[in-house]
């Protein structure tokens, strides 16, 4: 359906404007995953001592 | 013409009791809210007069279906900023005073964190040591209990109630896909046969109907409580409770910046391109939400199928096309209408081409990727304890167990902006008003609400000032005037004459 296409994808009717974000985007990215991996690292640390018992415990009745 | 889409959010938060002594989540929440308000010079209480969650917009009164819901109403604060902060049921909730722009909602609802987390340090003080009641901003606590995140809007009464549900519902569905607060498994109705490990929203799996007045049960998609704390002649309040609440300050920001957009085309019977009604909302909020890879395919009363970011599409080209011929004034000008345009835009180009690449701002996404990555380190089974931990963790508010605070995901709004906002109100709406009154004449205010501020200057009868109208009052109203009083007596007489 060609009109639906047109309405859709705004990216493609734009300017280049997108696509010089991209490299940045995907730059981005990959400072993320360096940044998770850190992450991972320390979350043993942060977790709940016992998560088990952490999560057994949290029950929250009476909400909206 | 659209109106000003003034509006807030108010947040139920989780709450833990960490004691070896039995207290009930009602009293914590009570302990929390007191704790706070204690640390301020005098409590101001809240004015009941107004309430009326029984009203339905759709034009009936309640036939007994709801509990009266004032009664559990134990403790109550109006603070300066503006904001109401009360015990709701079992949990503390914070509701942020009346913003005119999505920013501005961004930045009081982080300064109601604040004022959580300063709740938190202040009821551990009174503690015995290592007591401490922990606080989550997060809508489930994975057992099948559910608590809410409710947005307002306001709205001309003169929209046909039935437009507002035709046209918003899919949008309301479908925006999970960049305001989802995501979640390991699934609750209510799961089924052992093909068990959903991670889902991209807290709520979806607690909606039951499309259109109600309920909040508690049998949740709808709409909610038709017609309580407007406004010119009830002139004003609806729509009452949004299908969201999540979110630490992502993007995911905020677009939560509200577009679907206060989405109203004002509906406010306005804009083009709506082709009919967008949904086959079946209940199964489609639902399917949406367990398929994070994003292929779920909606589908239409017409028939036609699409995925929840193809509709996003559609309703984002619509927009554009909007703000083109109408403008964006109603959210707060052209500047900020272009902001919320653009980033939706962005996103939805994120989630089509690399979703990963938004865990910086979309909430959903973050919290897969931390349970992903950890899963896949330490080879886990999908019914590991730590996994459903590490998904509470990423909501809990103590600085130090955070893991949002951890993952440096993109900040909108300044730290000492919401320091500000923590105490100031904003300048723009009504909240202005009150605020201003709360800071400066607290010891002659016996109760404030939303849409009045009740005071007692000793020897006359106790004067309601009312505000039923939410772009009155602001500071451009009002500044000078509250620069120029002596006193409340003076306030009073230069606001009657």
């Amino acid at each position: 359906m060609a009109e639906r296409e047109q309405k859709r994808r705004p990216a493609q009717r734009d300017e280049p404007t997108v696509e010089e974000e991209a490299p940045a985007s995907s730059e981005r990215g990959e400072r993320l995953k360096a940044e998770i991996d850190d992450l991972l690292d320390e979350i043993d640390e942060v977790l709940e001592d016992n998560a088990e018992e952490f999560v057994r415990n949290y029950v929250q009745k009476g909400g909206q | 013409m659209a109106i000003a889409k003034v509006c807030g959010i108010e947040t139920e938060y989780g709450v833990l009791v960490v004691s070896p002594d039995e207290m009930s989540p009602t009293t914590a929440s009570s302990l929390l809210i007191n704790a706070y308000v204690a640390r301020l010079e005098r409590k101001i209480g809240w004015d009941f007069e107004d309430e009326s969650p029984q009203l339905d917009a759709r034009g009936f009164a309640r036939e007994g279906s709801m509990p009266p819901e004032v009664e559990t109403h134990l403790v109550n604060a109006v603070l300066t900023n503006g904001a109401r902060y009360y015990v709701d049921h079992a949990h503390p909730e914070y509701s942020t005073p009346e913003c005119s722009t999505p920013l501005e909602v961004v930045l009081h609802d982080r300064a109601g964190e604040v004022v959580l987390r300063r709740s938190m340090e202040a009821a551990k003080r009174l503690l015995p040591p290592g007591d401490e009641i922990i606080v989550h901003k997060n809508n489930s606590d994975g057992k099948g209990n559910s608590y809410g995140c409710h947005e307002n809007y306001l709205l001309d009464r003169q929209l046909p109630f039935a437009r507002v549900v035709q046209r918003l519902t899919p949008h309301l569905v479908t925006r999970q896909v960049y305001c989802g607060a995501g979640k390991v498994g699934q609750e209510n109705g799961a089924d052992p046969g093909s068990p959903v490990r991670f889902q991209i929203s807290q709520r979806a799996d607690f909606f039951e109907e499309e259109v109600g007045l309920e909040t508690t049960l049998k949740r709808p998609i709409i909610n038709t409580r017609d309580e407007p704390h406004a010119d009830p002649q002139k004003y609806r309040r729509l009452h949004v409770i299908v969201g999540d609440a979110n630490l992502s300050e993007v995911a905020t920001f677009l939560k509200v910046g577009v679907t206060a957009i989405v109203l004002a085309m509906i406010e306005d019977d804009f083009d709506a391109g082709r009919d967008l009604t949904l086959a079946s909302p209940v199964a489609a909020i639902r399917g949406v939400s367990h398929d994070p890879g994003l292929d779920a395919l909606v589908e239409l009363a017409s028939g036609a199928r699409l995925t929840a970011v193809d509709l996003q599409w559609e309703l984002h080209g619509l927009a554009r096309k909007y703000a083109e011929e109408r403008g964006l004034e109603f959210v707060g000008g052209e500047e900020a209408g272009s902001m919320v345009l653009d980033r939706w835009e962005r996103v939805l180009q994120g989630l089509e081409t690399e979703p990963e690449s938004l865990a910086g701002e979309v909430d959903w996404i973050a919290k897969k990727r931390l349970v992903d990555g950890y899963r896949e380190r330490h080879r886990l089974e999908w019914s590991d304890q730590r996994l459903n931990a590490l998904d509470l963790q990423y909501h809990d508010l103590r600085p130090e167990k955070s893991l949002f605070a951890r993952l440096d995901m993109e900040r909108l709004v300044a730290e000492p902006a919401v320091e500000r906002a923590v105490t100031e109100p904003p300048e723009t709406t009504r909240a202005y008003f009150r605020g201003r009154c709360l800071a400066m004449f607290s010891a002659a205010i016996v109760a404030a609400n939303w849409d009045s501020v009740v005071f007692d200057v000793g020897h006359d009868p106790l004067r309601r000032v009312p505000m039923m109208e939410p772009l009155r009052g602001t500071a451009k109203h009002v500044a000078t005037l509250f620069e120029e009083c002596e006193g409340p007596a003076e306030l009073l007489r230069r606001l009657g004459s």
